[in-house]
């Protein structure tokens, strides 16, 4: 029974008639791409819009209501050659677009009012050498205060926002000292021009906002770019759920369309794309994504079941739960807010840095005050040097030295697999020095492999892989994907957890367990060789074959193993699984250190007993059972086929099935935090140099503006020297 | 100096019709798609629009 595809979820109504619906594309790179589809889909009759988005490989479709089916689309999409799913914007990827044009509205507003300032201030600079009348420059000083004041007001929100918050929590960051700095400097420029005095510094004041602007939307569309390639992945996944709509009627939808209470259908080799319990049938189902244990569980009416879990034998209908009503997930939850609660300790390289800079630099203003008054200064001069003091210690580069070079680092890290979930796991990840692997599902590939059989001719392979075909059960799967197979047998009758026969040319084929196809002898020698896999048997008319099946470990487990080791970092092994199965991995990895049967609670005590010996401790986990563990760790990674709530947890997420971007990510992490303490020393140094200068109260607007765009530049260089050393580097690979 | 009583509102206009300008293309969805926007710029021909994008 094929089951209609219902899009209607996704549907949104645009008014004056039209119908809208966003589509996230796979394998959509180039221009030509952009052409082809726009072409492929605007020639569809009743579309009025078919736009491709290139940076966040979407396609928005509008059509005239009731015209069309979205299915179409997706017809049409794979006819030219993509596959395509409908896309619903997640709350947190709509919020950082949201954020993200507030900064460009900021940096715009910060940009503009920069070039009218600074038009107005070069002829103060140049006429305080030359002729110009104070009232003239009374009068620039005062269009630079109209200018400068609204738009700081404005372009500052991000940071004094965040100044505030920190301080209201009883806490110092990077935006404090700027906030601080920001106002003093407009606060004094405004006193001065009132008092008709020489030097104003609105130009430096906004010119800083404009800079320190650039870095944090640098910062945030790098972000969000990482977060709309994850939306991606997780629409092109296309979960649907088989959902009764009917006694006996079925539609195929959406999961973002399933609710509590309705009932779905689970067939044999179908992955549950939701939670809940069993209502009626019997089956086995393989629970490994779950909890890390690769044998199969019996399953019935009354079983809970989750999402991730695959059904192996018989037909499940399964009513769906609320999210914790299950006692597991509730244990994992609870567990999972405990470890993110003490995660949030976590305080950050620039956070660090500014808990230093901030009392350092204002008790230098303060200083300089008091040794002017000591000196015999009056107050107004020795105030005015003060917040000149400050004004030129204002972390310009401090603010660009650490966001410039996520930048460049997360970017290099999207190339080679690797997406950011969180804005500091790039330094957290730098000191890891012992990595904690899950087995299943991260060590091994989530899908069952043909690992090894007997001997077989290719025709009979051929045939194997074809009645393989006709069949759901997932070993049979991992034998036509070892067949190569193309098509199903003709005719091929399939008998209910026992295995699938057919005829050919009057010779019976079969293939399913051992004893369907008369291969128990067989069997037996194969077990003793590899006692942990499932065996598939295939047999044509006498002659008996066996196909060993399992997960089998990715393709570069042990490189990366040794390149882990190779790099001082030690590894170890804690897996849900049963012993001999870890043993056998680890033994085959060259892994010394495992752990079998590991509870999620387990995990944690581990990972804190190795926290607390003074071990920066690196996660690598994909199960529902190692999301806990993944908060508690320093930094954790998880793979693309992890279970939702891992990779949501999950500080990084790795693509594809290489284990190489583990390594990968280590080696850009080190290399981006030796650039950010570069960067904050280069910082440090130039204040070095200029503070002295203020202190001695010979610093003019000029000075400040040239030493504060000097330094900014001179940061911002060094970050891109970094990607240029970060391509070598991928390269080598 | 009389100049100055037209060219400082002359120099304020322009700045402020540049960031209208940019406060409008950023509402207009221009920096949604940096990527796509510069393969668009050299593409031989596009497909006919019907309607304008928001």
């Amino acid at each position: 029974m094929h089951a209609a595809r219902d899009f209607s979820h996704y549907v949104k109504e645009v008014g004056s008639g039209l119908q809208h619906i966003d589509l996230a594309v796979e394998g959509v790179n180039c221009a030509g791409c952009m052409s082809k589809i726009e072409r492929g889909l605007s020639a569809i009759p009743d579309v009025t819009l078919a736009r491709v988005n290139l940076t966040n490989r979407r396609v928005a479709l509008e059509w005239k209501q009731g015209a069309l089916d979205p299915a179409n689309f997706i017809d049409r999409l794979a006819e030219l050659g993509y596959k395509a799913y409908p896309f619903e914007t997640a709350d947190a990827e709509a919020a950082e677009n949201e954020q993200s044009r507030f900064l460009l509205r900021c940096l715009g507003v910060a940009a503009f009012a920069t070039m009218n300032v600074m038009m107005l201030s070069v002829p103060v600079w140049s006429g305080n050498v030359s002729d110009m009348i104070p009232e003239q420059r009374d009068f620039f000083h005062w269009l630079s205060a109209l200018i400068a004041l609204p738009a700081a007001a404005y372009a500052g929100q991000p940071f004094f926002r965040s100044a505030y918050r920190a301080l209201r929590t009883r806490n110092v960051n990077m935006d404090v000292p700027i906030s601080i700095g920001v106002l003093l400097a407009l606060v004094l420029s405004v006193a001065e021009t009132v008092h008709h005095a020489e030097h104003t510094y609105f130009d430096a004041a906004i010119m800083l906002l404009t800079f320190l602007l650039v870095g944090r939307y640098l910062d945030q569309s790098m972000r969000r770019r990482t977060r709309a390639v994850a939306g991606n992945l997780a629409a092109l996944k296309a979960e649907t759920a088989t959902k009764f709509v009917g006694t006996d009627e079925i539609s195929e939808v959406p999961v973002a369309a399933i609710d509590p209470g309705d009932i779905v259908l689970l067939r044999p080799g179908e992955r549950c794309a939701v939670d809940g319990t069993v209502v009626e049938g019997r089956s086995e189902i393989d629970q490994s994504l779950i909890t890390g244990e690769t044998g199969y569980v019996g399953a019935s009416a009354g079983t809970a079941i989750y999402a991730g879990s695959l059904n192996i034998s018989g037909t499940l209908r399964v009513r769906v739960s609320a999210a914790s009503e299950s006692t597991l997930l509730a244990e994992i939850t609870r567990l999972l807010d405990n470890a993110l609660q003490a995660r949030s300790r976590y305080v950050r390289l620039a956070d660090r840095a500014s808990r230093l800079y901030a009392p350092v630099v204002h008790a230098t203003a303060l200083l300089t005050v008091l040794g002017w008054v000591l000196l015999g200064a009056n107050w107004h001069d020795a105030i005015v040097t003060g917040v000149a003091v400050l004004i030129i210690t204002c972390p310009c580069a401090l603010g660009l030295a650490i966001p410039t070079v996520q930048t460049v680092a997360s970017g290099a890290m999207f190339k080679a697999g690797v997406l950011l979930n969180s804005g500091d796991s790039i330094e957290r990840l730098a000191d890891v020095d012992h990595v904690i692997f899950d087995k299943t599902g991260t060590l091994t590939l989530p899908d069952l492999e043909v690992v090894s059989g007997t001997d077989i001719p290719k025709i009979a392979l051929g045939l194997a892989g074809q009645l393989a075909l006709a069949s759901h059960h997932p070993a049979a799967a991992a034998v036509a994907r070892a067949a190569n197979a193309k098509s199903p047998f003709i005719g091929a009758i399939e008998e209910s957890g026992q295995g699938v026969r057919g005829q050919i040319g009057g010779i019976e084929i079969r293939l399913g367990r051992p004893s369907f196809c008369g291969a128990e002898r067989l069997a037996a020698d194969c077990a003793r060789l590899d006692p942990e896999a499932s065996l598939v048997a295939f047999s044509f008319g006498e002659a008996q074959y066996a196909f060993s099946v399992r997960q089998a470990l990715r393709p570069d487990a042990r490189t990366m193993i040794s390149g882990l080791k190779k790099r001082n970092i030690a590894v170890e092994i804690l897996s849900g699984d049963r012993e001999p199965a870890v043993r056998a991995a680890a033994g085959a990895l060259g892994v010394d250190e495992w752990r079998a049967g590991v509870t999620p609670a387990d995990k944690i005590a581990r990972i804190e007993d190795l926290k607390r010996r003074g071990f920066k401790v690196m996660m690598v986990g994909d199960g529902l059972n190692d999301a806990p563990a993944l908060a508690a760790a320093h930094v954790s990674m998880s793979p693309i086929s992890s279970a939702h709530l891992s990779q949501a947890t999950a500080d990084l997420v790795f693509l594809g099935k290489p284990l190489a971007p583990v390594v990968a990510a280590i080696d850009f992490a080190r290399q981006a935090l030796h650039l950010m303490r570069q960067n904050l020393w280069l910082a440090v140094g130039y204040n070095v140099l200029a503070v002295p200068i203020a202190i001695s109260g010979v610093v003019t607007p000029l000075i400040a503006a040239a030493a504060m765009s000097g330094s900014s530049i001179l940061v911002m260089l060094n970050a891109l020297r970094a990607r240029r050393v970060a391509h070598r580097r991928s390269s080598w690979k | 100096m009389e100049v100055m009583v037209i060219l400082v509102p002359l120099a304020l206009a322009l700045g402020l019709i540049g960031l209208l300008g940019f406060l409008w293309s950023l509402k207009s969805g221009q920096y949604d798609d940096l990527e796509g926007a510069a393969w668009r710029a050299i593409a031989d021909d596009e497909p006919a629009r019907e309607t304008p994008t928001d």
